[in-house]
């Protein structure tokens, strides 16, 4: 049977793709921010799963304004890195797990949550910047990242974006999925995105660190507490970019302490948390949950 | 009857709604064009000629020739998309954002190093807070405006 063991959270700054693929990560700026993430780089040599569930969003790059899918699952056999305007990241092509997809769109949608399937699509950073970030820098010829990808794309660009009420259920039937398929898998399910900021009008650059950090306690001790907090509270406290944390609700939803929408089993371990300001625009969150 | 917007009242903000993407859907199909190599090429080569291309409003060719990207926002435009712009002129998602806040490129960094924008007074329309339509523009450019 396979099974989800952990899941793992952080933010998807470009500029942070960006610092890794022009070498920068040892300037001073940065220096911090990738401290952040050594323990977790060496953890998932540790831990590697075999696929990683990746929810993440699309950032008008493989969705523009023809279609947008609130939840769209990726079941290609692989996923080229887009061009976003700078020219294609640096990185290696994404292997997907066309058979473990499948299986989760039929077995999701058969729970009620009625989702896009994408046999073709582009990833872009929010997708890359993760993997780079957990795995470290490779070759995008030489190289190959060491886990199999399933992408999800969520739809938080053009409001309204899903609840965190409808994230955090459909990470529970997402777990369920997961254990019906028959392979003996290790998966491991990521939240990005967040934390606070705003790209965009005279409140750009809003970060909140007391909030993110409350909101963080939240998710990681009250799940069920956390999902009820409605989208206007992430625009006012945490920008109007901030609202990206409902993906995170999705890999918090498909821990094992959680069933039928209560916390019912004892809360999973947090193995590293971190936070940092500012990487660009942004406030970065990153926390690793593994079952207890 | 009128849907519900709770997100009317947050100052320097404006939300990507389905309003919004309906006013801005050529404008964000424009920038979307962007993302190939050869039509950044066109676009830097004769960008009114580009422009003219695509059924945008004179307004919104006119904003994006301008580089406000606040008023593209109004016009429709949303950031992700607006992005494609800032990419073609070789510009970082700080120096966009730091664009539409009045601030210098150096200042708004300073900003953000120092920890942000503070949320205080920037919650609701009708505070004090920097991003408050009052207080613009801010930084140095702000300063002169008001001496």
């Amino acid at each position: 049977m396979a099974k989800i063991t952990a899941s793992v959270y952080t933010s998807h700054v470009p500029a942070i793709g960006a610092a890794m693929d022009l070498h920068k990560t040892h300037e001073d700026y940065w220096k911090p921010l990738f401290a952040g993430y050594d323990f977790s780089k060496q953890w998932m040599k540790d831990n590697k799963p075999d696929v990683v569930f990746l929810v993440y969003n699309d950032h008008a790059t493989a969705f523009n304004l023809d279609l947008i899918p609130t939840f769209a699952i990726g079941t290609a056999a692989e996923f080229q890195p887009a061009d976003e305007g700078w020219g294609p990241r640096p990185v290696p092509k994404v292997v997907g797990h066309p058979e473990l997809a499948s299986h989760i769109a039929q077995s999701v949608i058969q729970q009620d949550f009625d989702l896009t399937i994408v046999n073709k699509m582009e990833v872009d950073h929010g997708l890359t910047v993760p993997l780079s970030l957990m795995c470290g820098e490779l070759d995008p010829v030489k190289d190959a990242w060491p886990v199999k990808v399933i992408p999800f794309a969520v739809n938080v660009v053009q409001y309204p974006v899903p609840s965190g009420k409808r994230c955090f259920a459909l990470g529970q039937a997402i777990r369920k999925a997961v254990e019906s398929f028959d392979e003996d898998l290790n998966v491991h399910i990521w939240g990005t995105g967040g934390m606070s900021h705003q790209l965009q009008g005279a409140r750009a650059g809003l970060i909140n660190r007391e909030w993110d950090n409350q909101w963080l306690d939240q998710m990681i001790n009250d799940p069920v507490a956390c999902a009820n907090t409605p989208h206007i509270d992430y625009v006012r406290e945490a920008g109007s970019e901030g609202i990206e944390l409902v993906m995170w609700l999705i890999a918090r939803g498909a821990m094992a302490d959680v069933n039928d929408g209560k916390v019912t089993g004892p809360l999973p371990k947090v193995t590293h948390r971190f936070y940092h300001v500012p990487a660009s625009n942004t406030a970065v969150g990153h926390v690793i949950l593994e079952n207890a | 009857m009128a849907l519900d917007k709770p997100y009317l009242d947050v100052p320097g903000t404006i939300i990507f709604d389905a309003e919004q993407s309906r006013k801005g859907y050529w404008l964000n199909q424009f920038c979307t064009s962007l993302m190939k190599a050869e039509n950044r090429e066109r676009f830097k080569a004769n960008e009114r000629a580009y422009l003219d291309e695509w059924p945008m409003t004179e307004e919104q060719k006119q904003a994006v020739m301008a580089r406000d990207l606040n008023w593209c926002m109004r016009l429709g435009g949303n950031i992700y998309f607006l992005a494609r712009i800032g990419a073609t002129d070789g510009k970082s998602f700080q120096q966009m954002a730091g664009s539409m806040t009045g601030m210098t490129e150096e200042e708004y960094r300073a900003m953000m190093l120092a920890g942000g924008r503070s949320v205080e007074g920037n919650r609701y329309l009708g505070e004090d807070g920097d991003a408050q339509p009052h207080r613009q523009p801010q930084g140095a450019a702000g300063k002169k405006a008001g001496a």
